[in-house]
C-alpha cells in the first residue's frame, strides 16, 4: 500500500492504495465519485473515461502514479456554475442518452475533440469517437448532439 | 402526504410525512412500502395514488430500461386524470411498492403495462368526480376537470380539487382482474378512458424524460454506485472448462489480501473482500483445482453442422395452412434455400451488478434486472424465504434488451451473502459478462416453396432447427434457470420453445415449424439460452426476409412488389408502400451492382410483423469490394405500432433498434472453442463502432390513434439484417446465408 495524492474536479485527495490499483477505483471508492465507470477493465468501451490535463484517458486501465499531480475532471466536474457545459447541454437537447451508462467516453471525448478542433467535420467526429462503445445503439443522436455542441 | 419520485420512483421529498430519504433507495422503499395499501391487484390503489397536494402516483410493476416508457405512462396517466404530466410521477420496479406486471417483457411495457395504467387512471378519475358529485351536490355529468380541479360546466365557482377530495388517502375501489400475474395482467373497471379525440397529452410531442439531465450530468444513482454498509465485494470463479466444477481449492492463496474470504458450495466458488480491487485480486489469485470434464462444445466452426445432424427433441407445428406435403408431390418445381444464425450475446455496456443482505428472517436485493419481482421470487426460493419477507429495489444498469445477466449475479450475491452473513455485492469482470451471460440460440432455418406451371407459390413449408429460445427460461424466478442455483445442484426446468415468423403472406398453403434440438451442456453452460431483444426475431426474419427476397429474383418478380403481391394485410402492406415510396426504392428485377471505383451500391428491402407492430426496412448499403466491408449508410424504416403515445421517443426507440440489430447483423457472433467461450470482451465480441454507424435513419411513423398500442421495444431489430442481406445482393449479386455478414464471408464470396 502507498499513499497518492490526487486532484480530482480541483480538489485534492489523498488516497492509500494498492500501488497496482487502477484509478478507477481510487475514484469510486476512495473519493467517493460515482459517474466513472467501470464498463470492461480493458480500456476498450470508455464507460470510466475521465480528463488528464485535458486529454481523455481510460481510468480503468491507468495507474495512479500515473495521474499524481496532474488534473482529474470528471463528467461531475465539467459544470461551470452550476451549468451543463455545451456538450452536456446538447447531449441533453438531443435526450441522447437510453441507458446512460457509455456516457462518461462520448461526452468527455467530445469535449476534448472540441477543445482542440471546434469544428469538426462528419468524419472527423467519427474519428474522435471510433472505439467507444454505445450498446443501446444511439450513434446517430450522439452525432446530432456533437454537432450541436460544435455549434453553440 | 405527498410522494414525490424521481429516477424509478426514490422518494426525493415529501409534505406532512416527513421521510428521510436516503440513498441507495432502501429506506426510502420501506417508506413507500408502508403508505402503500396491500398490493392487490384487484385494488385500485395498487395502480393509482393521489398525494395530498393533488398530484399523482401511478405505480407499476414494469421497468423502464432506458426507452423512456417512463414517460409514456406517465403520460397516459396524467391524460385519464386530467392533470398536467408534471403533475404525475410513476414509481416502477420496485417490489415492495408494486405488484407483478412482468417487469421488462416483449415489449409490453405501452402495450400492456400503459394499457393497465391507462384503465386505472381513468377509473380514478371516475372515482373522483362521483366524490365530487356528492360533495358538491350536483350530477356527475355536469361536472368537468382540469387540472385536478373538478368543477360544475359553467359554473366555475362551484369545484373541488382532487387534494381535498382525496389526498393523501387509498382509493377504496376495485377492479376486474384477469387472474394473470406479470406482463398478461390486465383489468378492467366501469370508467370509460378518453376517445382518441380528446387527447392533450397523448400522441403530442415535447414531452421529456426526466432521467436523461441526471445521466448527462453524472448524477444519477446506477446499480454499481449503491453502497451497502458492511458490504463486501464479490466475484465469482468460473471454470476453465464449461461444465467443471471445483475439486479443491487453496484458501492460503489468497491469505495476503486483507478480509479474503471463499464461498464454495458444491459447483459454486467465489471470494468477496471489503474493497472491490481486493476482491478482483482474490479472484485472479485463489488456486482452484477444477474436476476433468470431457470438453462439452462441438466449436463455432462446427456449430451448424452439429444443428443439423442434432436429433430433434421437440417439433413444433407454429402455424400452418391446406395441405403442404401434397403441393409439394404436385410441384412442377421447388425453390429453396437455407439460412444460419449464431449465438449472440447480450454484451451489455458493463457486466452486471447487484447486491444482496440476507438478513434473519427476510433479505433485501438492489438490482438492475428487468424483472424484480422474478428476481424477488427466485431468491426467495433459494432462502427458503415467503416471497414477501424479500424486497428488490429496482435500479437502472448498463442497458437491458432481455435476460441479461442481472439475474444471475443476484443469486451469485444472495449465495454469498447467505454464507458470510453480510451484504454482498457482486460484478463480474467483462469476461464474465460476455462470456457468461445467457445467450440467444444459434439456428439453422429452410425455407422452400412449391410453384405450379405459372410460376405461382402453391405452398411454404419454414422451418427453424434451434436451440430452445429460453432453457434458461425468461427470467431468475427459481434457482434452477441461474448459473448459482444450477451449481447448487437444483433440478433443471428447461423449457423448449422457439416459435415460426410472424408476416402476412398468404400462400395458399403453408407449414411452419421448429424443430428445437438439445443444448449442447445442460447445466451451467455458456451457451445456455434466455431472451434477448426480439428472442428468435432476427434470426427467423434473416431467413424468411432473405427468402421471399430470392424467390422475388427467381420468379423475376421486383422485391417490393413481390411483398405488395402477397402480404395479405392492409396495415403491412402500408409500411411496405411507405418505405418503398420515401427511400426512392427503384424497380428492378436483377441485381443492380451500382458501382463507383472500389465500392459498389445497393438498396434491400425487409418488413416483418411483432405483435400487432409492422415494421418495414429498406437499407442503402455500400460494398467495399476489396475488403468486404459494408456500411449501411441509409435506413428508412416505415413503422406501425398503433396509437402513439409519444412520437420523440418513439423515434429515438426505433433508431436504437436500428442500430443495435445493424450491429447485431454485421458484427456478432459469440465464438467458442471445445472448451469455453472465447468471444469475452469487445475486441472478440464487437459490435458498432461509430465509424459503421449509419448517416440517416429515415422514420415514418404511420399513427393509428383508434388502435390500441402495441410494443415498439423491438419490432426494428427483427427486419434488419435480411434487409442488409437483400441490399449487399443488389450491391454484388452474392447472397449471404450466414449472419453475421462479416467483410471475410463478404469478400470470400464475392472472389
Amino acid at each position: 500500500v502507498a499513499k497518492f495524492e490526487l486532484m480530482v474536479d480541483g480538489k485534492a485527495y489523498a488516497v492509500d492504495a494498492d500501488p497496482g490499483m487502477p484509478l478507477l477505483y481510487a475514484l469510486r471508492d476512495d473519493v467517493g465519485l460515482n459517474n466513472p465507470r467501470f464498463g470492461c477493465g480493458l480500456a476498450q468501451c470508455g464507460a470510466c473515461t475521465v480528463l488528464i490535463d485535458g486529454d481523455p484517458l481510460r481510468s480503468c486501465s491507468t495507474t495512479l502514479a500515473n495521474v499524481m499531480n496532474r488534473s482529474i475532471t470528471t463528467l461531475a466536474g465539467i459544470e461551470k456554475d452550476g451549468k451543463p457545459h455545451k456538450v452536456q447541454a446538447a447531449f441533453i437537447e438531443e435526450q441522447v442518452p437510453q441507458c446512460g451508462y457509455c456516457l462518461n467516453g462520448w461526452v468527455m471525448t467530445t469535449v476534448a475533440l472540441l477543445e482542440k478542433n471546434p469544428k469538426p467535420s462528419d468524419s472527423q467526429i467519427r474519428d474522435a469517437l471510433s472505439g467507444l462503445k454505445c450498446r443501446c445503439g444511439t450513434h446517430l443522436a450522439i452525432l446530432r448532439a456533437v454537432k450541436r455542441a460544435a455549434m453553440a | 402526504m405527498n410522494l414525490h419520485f424521481n429516477r424509478r420512483g426514490f422518494l426525493t421529498a415529501s409534505g406532512s410525512l416527513t421521510i428521510a430519504v436516503a440513498l441507495p433507495g432502501g429506506k426510502a422503499c420501506a417508506a413507500v412500502a408502508n403508505s402503500r395499501a396491500p398490493l392487490d391487484p384487484t385494488r385500485l390503489s395498487t395502480y393509482v395514488s393521489v398525494n395530498a397536494d393533488g398530484s399523482a402516483v401511478g405505480w407499476i410493476g414494469k421497468v423502464d430500461m432506458g426507452q423512456g416508457t417512463e414517460i409514456g405512462w406517465a403520460q397516459m396517466v396524467a391524460e385519464e386524470l386530467d392533470l398536467p404530466l408534471a403533475r404525475v410521477t410513476i414509481v416502477q420496479g420496485h417490489t415492495n411498492a408494486t405488484i407483478n406486471m412482468g417487469g421488462a417483457s416483449g415489449s409490453t411495457g405501452i402495450w400492456r403495462g400503459g394499457a393497465v395504467m391507462r384503465v386505472a387512471a381513468a377509473e380514478a378519475r371516475l372515482a373522483l368526480v362521483s366524490m365530487a358529485a356528492e360533495r358538491l351536490g350536483v350530477p356527475a355529468n355536469a361536472l368537468e376537470v382540469d387540472d385536478g380541479i373538478v368543477s360544475m360546466k359553467g359554473d366555475g365557482a362551484k369545484k373541488i380539487s382532487y387534494a381535498q377530495l382525496i389526498g393523501g388517502k387509498h382509493f377504496v375501489e376495485t377492479l376486474e382482474w384477469n387472474k394473470e400475474i406479470g406482463s398478461n395482467l390486465a383489468i378492467k373497471g366501469k370508467a370509460t378512458p378518453k376517445k382518441p379525440s380528446e387527447y392533450k397529452i397523448i400522441g403530442k410531442t415535447g414531452h421529456r424524460r426526466r432521467d436523461v439531465v441526471d445521466k448527462v450530468m453524472g448524477r444519477l444513482e446506477y446499480m454499481v454506485d449503491v453502497k451497502i454498509p458492511g458490504m463486501l465485494h464479490g466475484r465469482v470463479i468460473r471454470p476453465p472448462v464449461a461444465g467443471a466444477v471445483p475439486t479443491a481449492v487453496d484458501e492460503a492463496s489468497i491469505k495476503s489480501i486483507q478480509g479474503a474470504k471463499v464461498v464454495w458450495e458444491k459447483g459454486f466458488i467465489g471470494v468477496a473482500a471489503p474493497r472491490e480491487w481486493d476482491a478482483i485480486r482474490a479472484s485472479w489469485l485463489l488456486n482452484v483445482t477444477w474436476s476433468d470434464v470431457k470438453p462439452p462444445f462441438p466449436g463455432v466452426d462446427k456449430i451448424y453442422d452439429h444443428i443439423r445432424a442434432a436429433p430433434v427433441i421437440k417439433r413444433d407445428v407454429d402455424k400452418e395452412k391446406g395441405d403442404v406435403n401434397e403441393a409439394f408431390a404436385k410441384a412442377v418445381k421447388v425453390f429453396e434455400a437455407q439460412y444460419e444464425w449464431p449465438f449472440q450475446s447480450h454484451a451489455n455496456m458493463a457486466p452486471a451488478c447487484g447486491i444482496v443482505d440476507v438478513q434473519k428472517d427476510g433479505a433485501r436485493i438492489w438490482s438492475a434486472t428487468q424483472k424484480p419481482h422474478y428476481c424477488r421470487d427466485g431468491i426467495a426460493m433459494l432462502l427458503g424465504l415467503d416471497p414477501d419477507k424479500v424486497n428488490c429495489v429496482s435500479m437502472v444498469g448498463p442497458g437491458s434488451y432481455g435476460r441479461n445477466d442481472s439475474g444471475d449475479v443476484c443469486m451469485d450475491a444472495a449465495v454469498m451473502s447467505r454464507a458470510l452473513g453480510k451484504p454482498v455485492r457482486v460484478q463480474g469482470m467483462r469476461r464474465d459478462g460476455t462470456g457468461w451471460d445467457p445467450k440467444a440460440p444459434a439456428s439453422v432455418h429452410t425455407s422452400r416453396v412449391a410453384l405450379d406451371a405459372d410460376n405461382k407459390v402453391t405452398a411454404w413449408y419454414f422451418e427453424s432447427k434451434v436451440f430452445s429460445k429460453r432453457d434458461a427460461f425468461n427470467n431468475e424466478g427459481d434457482p434452477a434457470f441461474t448459473l448459482a442455483g444450477q451449481l447448487l445442484g437444483a433440478p433443471l426446468k428447461p423449457t423448449l420453445i422457439f416459435g415460426g415468423p410472424e408476416e402476412s403472406y398468404g400462400f395458399p398453403a403453408f407449414q411452419k415449424i421448429s424443430n428445437i434440438i438439445a443444448p449442447l451442456l445442460d447445466r451451467a453452460s455458456p451457451l445456455r439460452t434466455a431472451h434477448m431483444r426480439d428472442p428468435g426475431g432476427p434470426q427467423v426474419h434473416f431467413a424468411v426476409e432473405s427468402f421471399i427476397d430470392e424467390l422475388a429474383y427467381f420468379l423475376g418478380v421486383d422485391p417490393v412488389e413481390f411483398r405488395l403481391a402477397n402480404v395479405t394485410d392492409a396495415r403491412d402492406k402500408a409500411v411496405i408502400r411507405a418505405a418503398a415510396e420515401k427511400a426512392g426504392w427503384q424497380r428492378r428485377t436483377e441485381p443492380r451492382k451500382i458501382a463507383n471505383g472500389d465500392v459498389l451500391k445497393g438498396q434491400g428491402v425487409a418488413y416483418a410483423t411483432r405483435g400487432g407492430t409492422r415494421v418495414a426496412m429498406i437499407a442503402e448499403v455500400e460494398v467495399t469490394k476489396s475488403t468486404g466491408r459494408v456500411w449501411v449508410r441509409k435506413w428508412t424504416v416505415a413503422h406501425d405500432c398503433g396509437q402513439i403515445v409519444n412520437p420523440d421517443l418513439l423515434r429515438l426507440t426505433i433508431e436504437g433498434n436500428v442500430c443495435q440489430s445493424t450491429s447485431r447483423a454485421i458484427h456478432e457472433e459469440v465464438k467458442f472453442d471445445d472448451k469455453a467461450v472465447t468471444s469475452v470482451d469487445w475486441l472478440t465480441y464487437p459490435i458498432l463502432d461509430m465509424k459503421d454507424a449509419p448517416e440517416t435513419v429515415d422514420i415514418i411513423l404511420i399513427d393509428h390513434p383508434e388502435i390500441p398500442p402495441t410494443g415498439a421495444g423491438e419490432s426494428a431489430t427483427r427486419p434488419t439484417a435480411a434487409a442488409i442481406a437483400n441490399a449487399i445482393f443488389d450491391a454484388t449479386g452474392l447472397r449471404m446465408r450466414r449472419a453475421p455478414l462479416l467483410p471475410a464471408r463478404i469478400k470470400a464470396g464475392m472472389a
